[in-house]
């Protein structure tokens, strides 16, 4: 199936809007459920935070659901939510995202309370307190009180980056979000959040013409601002092997994980994509490389997984991003024996370069992914959206299929022969606290 | 922090136009029911088959009762479910994978106490291989002696693993305290029992009770209805037994009472669990419950979250959700706090409990969450996979897709009334439930509290 091309508009204070319907203008065929999308990507995310505000990005996402100049406290979530809809937003190295899930008819309604905070947020002393409670129950939650809470995105990057921006832990330390004031949440938003640094993406039950026109109406006059120059957050590809350990007191098995450098997402996309493939021959299904080798025949591994972006998902940010390789693993197995069992799998690619076999089952289960993937309203829209903010072209995620079909055997052997042992990091997770992992 | 002339909050806030009035909302438009067959074969499977969607994809989701009243049970159906689809005479674990891959297609096996799931997907061309390999794990699961003993260590340590999750230890701590040694309560096998299992106790069990007879599959996507239950029938004719899957057996009711602290070292955090008896979905009360449940803690504009969340920064989500089995239904309220505001939690759970019960919603408060129960119904079944999820869920209480279509209409009747009758099930003294947490920061504050049994 041939994904349809986006619409694409650009206001007068330099928002861009991407529109995707699901049926054509003026075409006949019946339209898909009364549904529609709605996000809104800013081009800032917890790379862009300064020394001392660690977790500001995404402190920041919390307070721009806490009321604008037309809307209460707690009102947002009122009217998406009684609207029948849902919404969420979430912080990524490069971008913040916000969107909402709604029945058609509330589509303006929508456009009425992402504009509406785009133009006048509510940020008081009040809410921001309130919020760096939530968001230290947030971080207990996902990373404190759990068994390899943040591993690997949060321990592996100090170990593979030099930077600070690459580095530093996203989610932040509690002093920094305890430091954190209102006028530093004045001058993010003044800084990062014009309508220039943002795409609005609409998908679903939506005539082009008529949504375009609530574009204008709710978005038109929210005034321009400067957009600042994009840094960049290059930094020289590792020159050896870090290492570095972590206690975790609620693990009950150790864990390790390999992180190494991609090529730009954005400017060598297809090797990016071979190394999509390569992750995909490593350990996706039954069949797939280390799962046989680490799993079935050598018994090293409780579970392993391998892929392109920090973050669980590939093409999610700009250059560096990193390629991840994940296991846990018995006691009795030195973290040792698992690199040298992955090193020697990689070794084995490089040299001969996966089947044929193994590049067609990859290319069909990507493309079913996608499909399956995009039949839910809520991926379709955050895709497409952030596609057109990194990649400049939402046409790329229809294009996929395709490219990822097109990468040849040579192309992952390469690719795995650039994941060399003198250029990653090695994070080991080291279980300290009682055999049964905390549990009286 | 960053630019160096960025305008002040207040200023921020304010545009010279001011406030604007919120939009309203447009007429809706009616969605288009599913085409949908829902029938019983020969060998007693219940086919649910939809067109749906507009991707080129199907999905798949077979339900198998698997209850068992054995000790042992929960361990084998385990160390079945992880083993499925690891052989058969006619392929081999690599075999199965490469054949679903070819189609974009997979199959995973997961059990619990009441059923043994089997969910897939595929490109709609490739339905035949992935009915083929699933009939084919049904038929002819060989449980070759090494993909057992293989999946019987690993699963020790993932065991280990999942026990180490607080919500897991949580959950496992509310099952046992509200249903004892109900086998409902068995949902993480013991891994000494699971180090004993054999192929041959797994083979038995795969005989005994993976049975067409009382399972259900559902099918929706890019396929036509009837050609896909006769796809269905000719391709499963194989899978034939003369018994029926086993229902779990009755729940006992869930009676109010103290609440347990259970101590788990080096918690930062605490995990709040409660529960309630409420009623089976097919209840005609249900509506009216399911509407005074979201005004309670079911979504995000309830008075729970904008209470220990939303003011008081206690959290960082809080939920009251339903549990349906067959004939049965209980509230579930949840919440995971830090030690020190744990106790100041509880109270606030159960200060919101007795003011649902007690204090009529509002008119408000009812429209908001009936809107978000109707909505929430499109959103969440305008995918594939959405819908055959929600019509798994439905079918499993012996509902179809005439209860989905037809449950917008009985939202609507529900009158203010009838949910401050419902609200009456939250009544603090129906709860009972878990507080997971260190015993030593949070021992002295829940005894204060009261009606709390420490360890």
């Amino acid at each position: 199936m041939v994904e349809p091309q986006p619409h694409r508009v650009t206001l007068p204070n330099g928002l861009r809007v991407v529109l995707a319907p699901d049926a054509e203008p003026g075409s006949t065929a019946p339209g898909g459920p009364p549904v529609v999308g709605v996000s809104v990507h800013y081009d800032v995310g917890f790379r862009s935070e300064p020394e001392g505000r660690t977790g500001f990005a995404h402190l920041f996402e919390h307070l721009m659901f806490q009321g604008s100049e037309s809307l209460e406290k707690l009102a947002h979530f009122r009217h998406v939510q009684g609207s029948g809809g849902i919404f969420n937003g979430s912080t990524h190295q490069d971008y913040t995202d916000y969107f909402q899930v709604l029945p058609s008819n509330a589509l303006e309604r929508a456009l009425f309370l992402e504009a509406d905070r785009m133009r006048a947020p509510r940020l008081t002393e009040e809410n921001l307190r309130n919020q760096v409670d939530v968001v230290k129950e947030e971080i207990r939650l996902n990373v404190l009180n759990r068994p390899y809470g943040g591993f690997p995105w949060i321990l592996l990057p100090p170990v593979l980056y030099s930077t600070f921006a690459n580095a530093h832990n996203g989610y932040g330390d509690f002093t920094d979000l305890e430091r954190a004031t209102v006028d530093d949440c004045a001058a993010f938003f003044d800084t990062y959040y014009a309508p220039g640094n943002a795409v609005l993406t609409i998908t679903g039950d939506i005539d082009v013409d008529h949504a375009t026109d609530l574009v204008h109406k709710h978005f038109g006059d929210v005034p321009a601002r400067s957009v600042p120059e994009r840094p960049s957050f290059a930094e020289p590809a590792p020159s050896g092997e870090s290492r570095d350990r972590h206690q975790d007191p609620h693990a009950p098995l150790p864990a390790v994980a390999l992180g190494y450098r991609l090529p730009d997402p954005v400017g060598e996309l297809d090797e990016y994509l071979a190394n999509v493939v390569l992750a995909a021959v490593l350990s996706d299904g039954d069949a797939s490389r280390l799962q046989q080798r680490l799993v079935y025949r050598d018994s090293l591994v409780v579970d392993v997984h391998a892929g392109a972006g920090l973050m669980g998902a590939p093409l999610d940010a700009r250059d560096p991003d990193t390629f991840t390789i994940t296991a846990i693993h018995s006691p009795e197995v030195a973290t040792d024996r698992v690199v040298d069992a992955v090193d020697s799998e990689l070794e084995r690619l490089a040299t001969e370069g996966p089947t044929a076999e193994e590049l067609s089952r990859v290319t069909a289960r990507w493309s079913a992914g996608l499909h399956r993937d995009h039949d839910r309203l809520v991926s379709r829209t955050l895709d497409l959206g952030s596609t057109e903010l990194l990649h400049g072209r939402a046409e790329l995620v229809g294009e996929l299929p395709a490219r990822v079909g097109a990468v040849t055997a040579e192309e992952v052997a390469s690719a795995a022969k650039a994941l060399r042992p003198e250029a990653r990091a090695v994070l080991e997770i080291e279980p300290t606290g009682d055999a049964d992992g905390g549990a009286a | 922090m960053t630019s160096a002339t960025h305008r002040s909050a207040e200023r921020i806030g304010h545009t010279e136009q001011g406030p604007r009035p919120l939009p309203p909302l447009a007429e809706p438009r009616a969605g288009r029911q599913p085409e949908t067959v829902d029938t019983v074969l020969e060998n007693g499977l219940r086919v649910i088959a939809a067109r749906h969607g507009a991707v080129p994809m199907v999905e798949l989701r077979l339900r198998i009762p698997f209850a068992g009243e054995d000790a042992a049970h929960p361990a084998r159906a385990e160390v079945l479910a992880e083993t499925l689809l690891t052989g058969t005479e006619r392929r081999d674990r690599v075999r199965m994978d490469t054949d679903l891959a070819a189609v974009g297609g997979t199959l995973q096996a997961v059990v619990d106490p009441e059923r043994l799931s089997i969910t897939g997907d595929a490109l709609a061309s490739g339905m035949e291989t992935l009915l083929d390999v699933l009939t084919d794990a049904l038929t002819e699961a060989s449980y070759p002696e090494h993909e057992v003993s293989g999946e019987r260590d690993r699963l020790v340590e993932r065991i280990t693993v999942a026990r180490s999750q607080p919500r897991t230890i949580a959950r496992e701590e509310l099952q046992y305290h509200r249903y004892g040694d109900h086998p409902f309560a068995r949902e993480v096998p013991q891994a000494a029992d699971v180090a004993e299992v054999t192929p041959e106790q797994v083979r038995q069990l795969h005989r005994d009770a993976v049975l067409p007879r009382g399972s259900t599959l559902v099918l929706v996507g890019d396929i036509d209805p009837e050609a896909t239950v006769e796809t269905v029938r000719r391709m499963t004719s194989g899978w034939q037994a003369a018994g029926a899957a086993r229902e779990l057996p009755a729940l006992p009711e869930v009676v109010g009472g103290d609440v347990r602290l259970v101590h788990r070292e080096g918690a930062v955090q605490s995990q709040l669990r409660f529960s309630a008896q409420a009623v089976p979905r097919t209840d005609e009360r249900y509506p009216a419950l399911q509407i005074a449940n979201l005004v309670f803690g079911g979504y995000f504009s309830s008075r729970l979250v904008e209470n220990i969340r939303e003011d008081k920064g206690y959290t960082y989500g809080a939920h009251s959700t339903f549990e349906f089995t067959p004939d049965n239904g209980t509230i579930l309220v949840d919440a995971d706090t830090a030690s020190e505001v744990t106790a100041a939690a509880l109270l606030e759970i159960r200060y919101e409990l007795g003011k649902l019960a007690l204090v009529r919603p509002s008119e408000a408060e009812v429209e908001s969450a009936r809107q978000y129960a109707i909505g929430g119904l499109l959103t969440s079944t305008s995918s594939q996979s959405g819908l055959a999820s929600m019509l798994m869920n439905v079918a499993a209480l012996g509902l179809g897709q005439d209860w989905l279509s037809e449950h917008p209409d009985r939202l609507r009747a529900v009158t203010h009334q009838q949910v401050a009758e419902a609200a009456r099930w939250y009544v603090p003294t129906a709860f009972t439930g878990v507080v997971v947490g260190d015993a030593e920061q949070l021992g002295e504050q829940l005894r204060g509290l009261g009606g709390v049994t420490l360890p």
